[in-house]
Formats: C-alpha cells, structure tokens, sequence
C-alpha cells in the first residue's frame, strides 16, 4: 500500500520517484518473463 | 533541493502492488487451482511449456476480469467494511488505471491462449471473462437476488478451460466440473452474505439475505448442499473419476451437507449472534473445492 504523504512535505518527489522506479522494474521484470515464455513456447510447439 | 511548487502538485502514481491487488490474488488462488486440477484430470498429456501458459492465461484472464470488477464497484466498495481499503475506494488509483489494465489484462490473456495453446480454450477464457466483469458484475450483480447463482458460472469455467487446454474438445466431464462449480457457488456465497449482509444492504446490493430475508436463504444454501452432494459423484458415476476420487466425494460433500444443514435449519439467536455455523460453513466451502479437485487429480495419478 502507497501511504499518501503531504504534497508539500520535502519527502514527497522522493516518494513519487521511488513508486514510478518500483513500477519501472516490476513492468520490466514482467516483460522479460514474457520474452522468456514466449521463447519456451515457440520450442514447445516445434517439437510438439 | 527544494522542489518547485508545479512538481510537487504532481499526483502519487499507484504502487505496483496496487495493481497486484486489483487482480485479487486469494480468489485467483482457487481459480488456477481449479483451472490446473481440469487440466490435470483430463485423459491426455500437454507439453509442460503450455500447459503453463494455459494455466498462466487463465490465471491473467481472472486477473483482468476482477479489475474489470473492482473498476465497476468502485462506489460500491467504498461503502462496505469488507471493501473500502481496496485501490480505487482508497484512493490509491485513477479509474481509468484500473479499467485499462482490466482490459489489457483480460486480452493478453485470451491472445496468448489463442496462439499458444488454442482458440477453443482461449474462446471459452473469453467468455468466462465477459461473463464476470458484463454478465455478472454490470448486469445480474445490482439487479437481481440470484446474481451469484447465474454468475457463479463464471468461477465455473477454470477447470472447463484447463480441461479444453490439454485436449482441444469439450466433453461431458468437463461440463460435470463446471456444474459442480456452479452448484457449489451459491451456498458457498450466501454463508458469506449472511455475516456480511449489513454491508450488502448499506450499499443497495439484491445479496438473497438482504431481499428475501435470512429464513429463505438458509434454506436455499441446504438446498444447493443437497444437489451438489450427488452432482459431486457423477464423475465417479460416468467413470470420470475412480474410487478414490467417489470417497473422497462422498465423505467432503457430506461434512458440506452437514455444515450447511446447521446452517439451514438455524436462527440468528440475536444481533449478537457471532454467526460462527455460517462462518465455518464458508471457510469449510474453500477447503472442500481444493480437496474435492485434489482428490480428482489424485484419482487419475493414482490409476
């Protein structure tokens, strides 16, 4: 859960940096798996 | 470094797990369950690779049509006690975030499965989607009393999908399964609606125990209870399932029968009651979904 700090407070862009990063590397993290599977299934179906 | 004033207005984007959230994980645990235990029973075998990416489809479908759920109800979830800490009542996301990445969801989903494993499958993931998040959550949800008896198909479809993924043809066992789902889907909803019922009825929702009165829907929940008992031995009827699978049935489905006619021929003793019949009721509901299609994939691994 994102806890929702004072706009005005110094941590905030802080904050909205550290959330956009962790977005970043999860979208990543997903877009390789998928390269990955997309990769496995294209073997699988060779040989299927 | 202070920061300018035009940067700081900028809103907080949602966390990564808020979008883990949207996909409610706990339901979609049943649902890959459900869905591997359909392809495991089946009477063939499918490459490991996409037997995964069926399952991983599956399981992404379900995803994308429960943040199609949550985009809908956000109104309805910010009034309930059960619901509100949720993304979107919270506050946490944008309603576009989370219709978009519904939608993206749900079709990635049925694309992969179309390409990967075959648009039987992927065709049948489709439609138990459109069901969920149109049939269910738009239309039969906030309109009828019997909203979860005809949505329940919606949760029936996993193993029906899973079935279809490893042998590309619909059959009667896979339709069994996803009758057993289907009749398994209102008692195990109703005990919930009955010690949550005063949420249902705060925000406008036709839950059985808020129009009809909890009498009625006691006995309805027996009533299922004693269909699903006997539609849960047909696969060891039709030679679907062995031995193994006919017990297990049989002694599950009668602890459910029993738990359900504790609940069925009970009163609420006052606004005290801690309802503990219907809560044990509901959580002795998942475990035997999860032992029931256990013991048919023990049945056929066994044989």
């Amino acid at each position: 859960m994102t806890d929702l700090p004072d706009p005005d407070s110094p941590d905030y862009m802080a904050q909205r940096k550290r959330v956009i990063r962790q977005r970043n590397v999860a979208t990543a993290l997903v877009l390789g798996f998928f390269v990955i599977l997309f990769f496995a299934i294209t073997i699988a179906k060779m040989h299927h | 470094m202070t920061q300018p004033a035009a940067a700081q207005s900028l809103p907080l984007p949602a966390d990564w797990r808020d979008f883990f959230a949207l996909t409610k994980p706990r339901v979609m645990t049943l649902v890959i369950f459900t869905g591997l235990c359909g392809m495991l029973a089946a009477p063939t075998s499918i490459h490991p690779v996409l037997a995964f990416t069926a399952i991983l489809c599956i399981a992404i479908g379900a995803g994308g049509a429960a943040a199609l759920n949550q985009w809908w109800e956000a109104d309805l979830d910010a009034g309930m006690r059960r619901t509100k800490a949720r993304p979107l009542p919270a506050g946490r996301m944008e309603r576009t975030s989370a219709r978009d990445f519904g939608v993206g969801l749900s079709a990635a989903a049925v694309l992969i499965m179309g390409l990967a494993v075959g648009w039987l499958a992927s065709a049948l993931l489709l439609l138990s989607i459109l069901y969920y998040a149109v049939v269910y959550t738009i239309w039969l949800k906030p309109r009828t009393p019997q909203n979860i008896v005809i949505g329940g198909g919606a949760g029936a479809f996993p193993p029906l999908i899973g079935w279809v993924a490893a042998t590309g043809h619909v059959t009667l066992m896979p339709i069994v399964l996803f009758a057993m789902i289907f009749m398994w889907t209102p008692p195990h909803f109703w005990a919930l609606a009955l010690f949550v019922q005063s949420d249902y009825a705060k925000v406008g929702i036709p839950m059985l125990p808020v129009v009809a009165g909890e009498a009625a829907t006691r006995r309805q929940i027996l009533i299922y209870a004693v269909l699903l008992l006997p539609l849960s031995l047909v696969p060891w009827w039709i030679g679907g399932a062995g031995l193994v699978y006919g017990v297990a049935a049989a002694v599950l489905g009668g602890v459910f029968l029993a738990l359900s006619a504790r609940v069925g021929l009970r009163q609420r003793s006052g606004p005290d009651d801690a309802m503990r019949p219907e809560k044990q009721l509901f959580a002795w509901s998942i475990l035997y979904l999860f032992a029931l299609f256990g013991a048919l994939v023990a049945d056929r691994w066994l044989a």
